[in-house]
């Protein structure tokens, strides 16, 4: 029986995730992947503002499709997490709770999901048709020039995810 | 002599390419499901589940199965009797970019790997031509995603390594790239030629269709193998464990050198989108030059 999460997903919420749950998000999420968190980390290093408060928010690594006229959305699966490990620290220390994606992460980012007791949930990658029918909202709010790339603030209902790193640091993946 | 008109090579390679990305081979989803009857894996299972209910939704809806619309892998068989008065790769880019733009799939192409310019149309395809008897054109088209691009692998084997060697490296590679190129898995081996035939040959494998059968007896013995041994690893659906890591083996093999024993393991995520049309040439009337 999958577990429902509403976003801001909170410590104490997380501290009741094991691995191998399943779970439903629900709320606002938003997307970044390489470019994006290449420029999230660039503001940081530079003391620079950065385009929104991650302040206990979710990221989704996700490049989607261009939405068709009159849809919300295109395919939006997940993109392997790995190459996001060495920005990931950066954006933990401003706030981030959760991140989603796909694959395994390297034993120091586990290591950093203990420190700042966050999160690393698996959406399954390939399934971007099936995940694009729990957008509701979608809508860029940085980096435009980025096409897929950008940060777009999503609203999802019962997006499904599994809790595969959780706040000790413990991880699904062998 | 014969042709064939741009504009049906255009037309042609659109066509395949939006189809391609919502829809796979009958045989690849029969695989699908008798995996999921099979798992007892209960996350296994419900990763299948899901990877079918995608599917279904994506034909119904008309969405690309994977938001990872790929880089374009085009095989062009070109039958020696054709002639072309126009230049057929930029027809086959013509082709990709209406796709593309008009069919709203992700464009996923840099200009240059390290400006990182997105060139915002999905061109260049890579393409690569080859010469067959007769009047027809083949073309074998793949979208092919970056994620089980990024864990593919090439080594240069010494000959004493032999045919344990080519194993326990095709293995060491699908393990170690666990869930990241999205298994379960096609696996393309190349095995023979030289450094970036090997590369091609593992290309090829993975546009092989899965109900072919191998006819040369060392390659198929080597798919029966590696298939055994592949699903016996545990990395599973999405890496998450079961007997599912791979639906299918192909193996590829030419001559090489003494000193060599070239393997690369191309990996097909399950995403396994592709195409393939045959095209029969106009006969052009020769009238006028004789």
């Amino acid at each position: 029986m999958e577990k429902k999460l509403t976003t801001p997903i909170t410590t104490d919420v997380i501290k009741t995730l094991n691995i191998g749950d399943e779970v439903l998000i629900s709320g606002y999420i938003y997307t970044a992947r390489d470019a994006a968190h290449k420029l999230l980390v660039e503001a940081i290093k530079n003391k620079q503002e950065l385009p929104f408060d991650l302040k206990d928010q979710v990221i989704y690594y996700v490049g989607p499709t261009p939405a068709k006229p009159g849809e919300i959305i295109g395919s939006c699966g997940p993109t392997s997490s790995y190459r996001m490990d060495k920005f990931s620290p950066y954006l933990m220390d401003k706030g981030l709770k959760v991140m989603i994606g796909k694959g395994d992460r390297s034993k120091a980012f586990n290591a950093e999901v203990a420190n700042y007791q966050g999160l690393y949930l698996i959406a399954i990658g390939g399934i971007g048709a099936k995940l694009s029918q729990t957008v509701v909202e979608n809508q860029i709010v940085a980096y435009e020039e980025l096409q897929s790339e950008a940060i777009r603030r999503l609203k999802v209902v019962d997006f499904p995810a599994i809790v595969a790193i959780d706040y000790q640091g413990n991880s699904i993946f062998k | 002599m014969f042709t064939i008109e741009r504009k049906l090579i255009i037309d042609s390679v659109k066509a395949m390419l939006l189809e391609s990305v919502k829809t796979l081979d009958k045989e690849i989803i029969n695989r699908f499901e008798n995996a999921r009857d099979n798992e007892v894996n209960p996350l296994a299972k419900s990763v299948l589940s899901q990877i079918l209910e995608n599917h279904e939704i994506a034909i119904s809806k008309d969405i690309p199965l994977c938001q990872d619309t790929g880089i374009v892998v085009c095989f062009v068989e070109i039958g020696r009797e054709l002639i072309f008065d126009y230049d057929l790769e930029e027809a086959i880019n013509v082709g990709v970019r209406q796709a593309y733009i008009d069919g709203y799939l992700r464009k996923s192409i840099v200009k240059h790997p390290l400006n990182r310019i997105n060139t915002l149309d999905n061109t260049p395809a890579v393409v690569h031509f080859d010469f067959v008897a007769g009047n027809t054109l083949t073309l074998h088209i793949a979208p092919k995603g970056g994620g089980s691009e990024n864990m593919s692998a090439l080594k240069m084997l010494s000959p004493a390594d032999g045919r344990e060697g080519i194993i326990n490296f095709i293995l060491d590679t699908i393990k170690n790239a666990g869930g990241r190129p999205c298994p379960p898995l096609i696996v393309g081996v190349g095995i023979g030629g030289n450094f970036e035939k090997v590369a091609y040959l593992a290309k090829k494998a993975i546009l092989i269709p899965l109900q072919e059968e191998t006819t040369n007896e060392i390659d198929k013995l080597l798919e029966d193998e590696l298939f055994k041994k592949i699903n016996e690893l545990d990395v599973g659906p999405m890496g998450l464990g079961g007997v599912t890591t791979c639906i299918g083996v192909k193996v590829v093999s030419s001559p090489c050198h003494i000193a060599s024993l070239p393997v690369a393991v191309n990996l097909q995520c399950h995403s396994a989108r592709k195409s393939e049309v045959t095209l029969v040439g106009k006969e052009i009337n020769n009238a006028d030059n004789n």
